[in-house]
């Protein structure tokens, strides 16, 4: 029985380092190639030698998925292609493939130039790595080769984030990447269509949750940057520079301009401006409200929001300052950290997934002692908030999900152990499907009932249709033909064409059988009978009383002698060929009941 | 397999494909050719246009001469313009399942055919064609509402009369169809029907039938599209170009193996070299304007207006023009140079990398910034403050007949300094002055039309290798005032299969084998269960 093999060599069970194989009819197919934020070892990459221990990686996979431009979702990619070795295609969406490098070159430079790591992928690395990168469009379906197919939907989570159906066949998975199934200030919902995949593959990071309403969270969110702000703390927010960063930009801005604020909002990293400027030359990407209103104003030209210089940490007086990256696990954000952790006026707001082992993680479960690099402990006094923002679907919106697309699998990545058992009996109670939660390096084997397409030749098809009532759409028919199966093509076509082709003489195959009747009559009266009888119960078929005493039913012979013992009986011999099989069996059952009394 | 002609225009082409029990319409063109049989509409009263004289017959009759007006020797109706739409009563266009869209300048028709007919189905195109699309036609509708005009000649109309008007009015075709342009109500309306689509997306109609819209090369967004069943397939191929300018590169691979390949939307100047006028172009701007001149260039608010643009913005420094003010008219001009900044998946791979530094695509966004191109909404307002002489001015309509671009003719026509450059190739230039005449100023024609030619279809052909080509009739006989030019026509074996306005064609194909899928079920020794679908 045909088979669908997917093994997570990241993101089983965990968040970070989604990287999950995917076999499907043959195919082979690597979906996101992501690192973990919360590992500094040989942990942080997937373990590509599980695909292959010597041999090359791209005699191995047909090609690779990106999802999106988080990190943990392509951060091992340069790794991957250039390091260990692939140069098959990888195909991402287009704004993915403008702000990946970007990010990409920027945990390169934490990882290299401020830890001094040795031994990681180099600038050129980047360069090279993104020139194997096909870039597709939404909705376009990418023939990877003769067989397979793999097409983008929208899925809201961050700009140009993508969920990608893989079809061989009849055969398809539908991975998710990270998606939103509500829009947001920047971003329009994800959405697929009803296309029943054999298995969907679906991120489950707020597994359990069901968010309040958003507006309720923005209006919390602004209340506690504007009481920091007025007793003159200042409000740290560690962002990624691009995706939820934007939104709360433009939350702020609005804020700021409608209450009359003067503190100073920062936003660190030179990418500032340049992140905007992908926004707002990718606008097709946002919400409709954005596209709409973009010719008159665009949203992502902030009048209040200005550069951050590493010096103004030290200013005194409110402020509000966006920094990288959004765990609080190296980089600018930490640094403005060490700095504020010790004013219980200050304030950090966390408004996003951080992964264990990140010093978000750690002050989000409480901890407010953190041994720093060199044994150094940092006493956190200012307060720590943490707000969901990150756009990822909730419980409900991933059952939303479940229902649109209607697959006949779920497979559960991206989230908790804990948390995936819940929505995994929610999910099988539910949809009464099969729901999967592999670990990493666990594979899950999900066997497929594919239909095979065969060609009919348009003859027969005619025929076949025209025997019995109209053909109902869509609706599985019975049909007689002779399937031949040559060159790896499979073709029904009617008998005689099939023994014409292939060279081969025709056998009858006849069936005969007796019927025995009471009718004391004389022969030709029973024969006459008996043809009454069935023209007047067979008023569609064409009975015929030939002149030698024989009646034909169509095709089917029936001949009446009387019974050499007893002239009381009369025996029917009825014989039909075997193409009318179903006609010679009725006739036979209706002749065994015997004749009506009062045939005239 | 049939297909009903509704439009005689080849480039504006409209025509219905009935194809497995499903009803296809396939662009709806809209012919605005018949606004130049009507006088211009002025923005400001125009005193020259208000006093010519009203038309007489030969025998002196009168009962014309408010309705039609006399200008050197030619006859226009007084009256707002109309326009020539498709035949809509070939068949009855309530049955039309989907219209697929070609490019933004074969959509012009569609609030006619979606508000009109009963039609409730749906429209595909792609996003740029649908932005960009409604740009025209808001433009359209903008220019031809703000002149109210109180006057609606009819009479003229009459078939009796019609008969002893002059050409070109005498000869006018389906006159008692055309129509005045639809409200900003029913293009809202119209767009709201459209589906939007992606190059390379498959699309499923009714199970039947699947369509697919191909990167045709030729504006942002431009498609041509495959409508196919597992054993049938029909090529549409409408507006397509193989030369390098802004949109994606021709798919041309996705065409092989047609049955049918219906050809439309060929260049209408085939003896043009775009690159060459483009040279032109860029020269008569400078003498014009290096001799104290202005220059006029006729256009749409979006296509070859991006490429004029960037040529300029490669060639004004050197030719020393940095100091003249470009201005560029239309409502919606600051929309269409928003809009061409954003649809960078739609653009040649060149555009595209610009993107990932991230750059805006096109250089225009420069020369705004330096304020060498100066956009309004009109010449009202803000323009007429900024405006200064010598300048060179982009506004619509290319036709003349209404516009922004009636108020330069009017204003520029009596210098023979200033110069007027015809770029847009849907319109006689002859015919769009006429009503200007007499003119001192300067005429340049110089035609770009990035369409294909027949040299390119011919080797497109041989390319792709389709059983049948269908075409409007025009291209299967050389162009009438060069009847020598055979080679400037479509050149195929077996020749085209041709159609003309009001047709109907029926296609030919032969079709052998159908695709049903076969349950597996192995309890099942000699039937099969199959799985069809019409």
């Amino acid at each position: 029985m045909p088979e669908i093999k997917v093994t997570p060599l990241g993101a089983g069970q965990d968040v970070g380092r989604s990287c999950i194989l995917v076999s499907i009819a043959g195919k082979n197919v690597m979906l996101d190639c992501g690192m973990h934020m919360g590992y500094n070892d040989d942990r942080r990459f997937p373990d590509f030698s599980y695909i292959t221990q010597n041999g090359r990686l791209t005699d191995f996979l047909d090609c690779v998925i990106i999802s999106h431009f988080h990190l943990d979702h392509c951060g091992a990619l340069p790794y991957f292609s250039e390091m260990v070795g692939y140069d098959g295609p990888i195909y991402m969406t287009h704004p993915t493939k403008a702000i990946c490098p970007i990010l990409l070159e920027d945990y390169r430079k934490i990882t290299v130039d401020k830890k001094g790591e040795t031994n990681f992928f180099t600038s050129q690395m980047i360069k090279d790595c993104m020139k194997k990168v096909v870039a597709v469009h939404l909705h376009q379906t990418v023939q990877v080769d003769e067989e397979l197919e793999i097409k983008a939907y929208y899925a809201g989570h961050v700009l140009g984030a993508a969920m990608f159906q893989i079809k061989v066949g009849c055969e398809s998975v539908v991975y998710t990447g990270d998606y939103n199934m509500t829009p947001d200030r920047h971003l329009g919902a994800a959405w697929i269509d009803k296309c029943r995949p054999d298995l969907l593959i679906s991120e489950s990071t707020y597994a359990t949750t069901i968010r309040d309403s958003k507006r309720c969270r923005e209006r919390d969110f602004l209340k506690k940057v504007h009481e920091t702000v007025e007793r003159g703390g200042k409000v740290l927010i560690p962002v990624f520079a691009l995706g939820r960063a934007q939104e709360l930009c433009i939350l702020l801005e609005t804020f700021w301009e409608r209450m009359n604020l003067k503190a100073p909002i920062y936003f660190s990293t030179g990418l500032t401006e340049k992140a905007n400027h992908y926004y707002k030359l990718f606008i097709t990407w946002t919400n409709q409200k954005i596209r709409k209103t973009f010719v008159q104003r665009n949203m992502f030209e902030f009048k209040h929001i200005k550069a951050f210089d590493r010096a103004f940490a030290d200013n005194p007086g409110p402020m509000v300052v966006f920094a990288t990256p959004g765990m609080l696990h190296a980089g600018q954000s930490l640094q403005i950290f060490r700095k504020w952790a010790g004013n219980e006026k200050n304030m950090v707001i966390m408004p996003g997934y951080c992964v264990q082992g990140t010093v978000g993680h750690k002050i989000l479960s409480g901890q407010r002692k953190l041994e720093m690099e060199g044994r150094q402990i940092l006493e956190v006094k200012m307060q720590v908030e943490y707000m969901s923002f990150s756009a990822h679907a909730d419980a409900k919106g991933i059952m939303q999900l479940i229902r649109q697309a209607e697959p006949r699998n779920v497979l559960l990545v991206h989230g908790e152990a804990k948390k995936m058992e819940f929505l995994k009996q929610k999910i099988e109670q539910e949809f009464h499907v099969s729901c999967y939660m592999p670990a990493n390096g666990e594979t899950t084997t999900i066997f497929t009932n594919p239909s095979i397409p065969v060609d009919i030749s348009l003859g027969l098809l005619k025929r076949e249709t025209t025997i019995g009532l109209v053909p109902d759409v869509k609706k599985p028919k019975l049909m007689h033909g002779t399937l031949i199966m040559k060159d790896n093509s499979f073709r029904l076509v009617s008998p005689e064409q099939a023994l014409k082709e292939l060279g081969l003489a025709e056998h009858q195959l006849r069936f005969t059988c007796r019927v025995h009747i009471q009718d004391p009559r004389k022969e030709h009266e029973t024969v006459l009978r008996v043809y009454n009888h069935l023209k007047g119960v067979l008023k569609d078929y064409s009975v015929q009383h030939l002149p030698d005493g024989s009646i034909t039913v169509e095709s089917i012979l029936i001949q009446a002698t009387a019974h050499s013992e007893d002239q009381g009986t009369k025996v029917l011999l009825v014989s039909w060929t075997y193409q009318d099989e179903e006609l010679g069996s009725y006739l036979t059952s209706l002749l065994k009941k015997g004749l009506p009394q009062s045939t005239a | 397999l049939k297909l009903y002609c509704l439009s005689g225009h080849p480039t504006l082409p409209c025509n219905v494909l009935k194809f497995k029990s499903t009803t296809i319409m396939l662009d709806c063109g809209l012919d605005m050719t018949s606004t130049l049989n009507f006088l211009p509409l002025p923005l400001v009263q125009s005193p020259r246009l208000s006093k010519l004289p009203g038309w007489v017959l030969k025998d002196g009759s009168t009962f014309l001469d408010k309705e039609l007006k006399e200008c050197s020797g030619h006859v226009f109706v007084d009256s707002v313009p109309e326009f020539c739409l498709p035949e809509t009563e070939l068949l009855d266009l309530s049955t039309v399942d989907v219209i697929l869209i070609s490019n933004y300048h074969c959509m012009m028709a569609l609030p006619y055919i979606t508000e009109y007919t009963g039609f409730t189905g749906t429209v595909y195109a792609t996003e740029p064609t649908v932005q960009i699309g409604r740009l025209l036609m808001e433009e359209l509708v903008n220019s031809i509402e703000r002149v109210p005009k109180a006057q609606s000649a009819s009479m003229w109309k009459n078939k009796e009369v019609q008969r002893l008007l002059p050409t070109p009015l005498k000869d006018a075709v389906e006159v008692s169809m055309w129509r005045k342009c639809y409200t900003m109500p029913e293009v809202n309306a119209a767009l709201s029907k459209i589906q939007l689509v992606g190059y390379s997306q498959k699309i499923e109609l009714f199970g039947a039938v699947q369509v697919t819209p191909l990167s045709s090369g030729y504006a942002l967004g431009s498609s041509n599209w495959i409508i196919q069943s597992h054993y049938e397939k029909v090529s549409y191929v409408s507006g397509s170009s193989l030369l390098t300018t802004h949109p994606q590169p021709m798919d041309q691979a996705s065409l092989k193996n047609s049955d049918v390949l219906i050809l439309t939307g060929l260049t209408q100047i085939p003896t043009a070299n775009p690159d060459g006028m483009v040279g032109e172009f860029c020269s008569n701007l400078a003498m014009t304007v290096r001799n104290g001149g202005n220059v006029l260039v006729p256009c749409y608010p979006s296509g070859v207006i991006y490429d004029l643009l960037e040529c300029l913005y490669q060639y004004i420094d050197s030719a020393g023009l940095s100091n003249v003010p470009f201005y560029f008219i239309s409502p919606v001009a600051n929309s269409s140079l928003e809009f061409s900044q954003i649809f960078a998946e739609w653009l040649c791979h060149n555009k595209q990398t610009k993107v990932y530094l991230p750059e805006p695509p096109f250089p225009h966004a420069e020369l705004i910034q330096t304020n060498k191109l100066k956009h309004y909404p009109s010449i009202h307002g803000d323009f007429s403050n900024d405006f200064k002489q010598p300048c060179v001015v982009f506004t619509g309509h290319p036709s003349l007949r209404f516009g922004d671009v009636v108020h330069f003719m009017e204003l520029w026509g009596k210098s023979s300094l200033n110069t007027v450059i015809f770029t847009e190739p849907d319109f006689s230039y002859l015919d769009a002055l006429a009503p200007y005449q007499p003119l001192a100023m300067k005429c340049v024609y110089c035609p770009i039309d990035t369409r294909l030619n027949f040299i390119q279809v011919s080797k497109l052909l041989k390319e792709v290798q389709p059983l049948h080509v269908v075409c409007p009739e025009q291209y299967t006989q050389p162009p009438p005032t060069q009847s020598h030019r055979t080679d400037l026509m479509v050149d195929c074996q077996p020749p085209p299969m041709s159609y003309r306005r009001a047709e109907v064609l029926t296609l030919p194909y032969k079709r052998r084998y159908e695709k049903i899928e076969i349950m597996p079920d192995p309890s099942v020794m000699w039937t099969t269960y199959a799985h069809h679908t019409y």
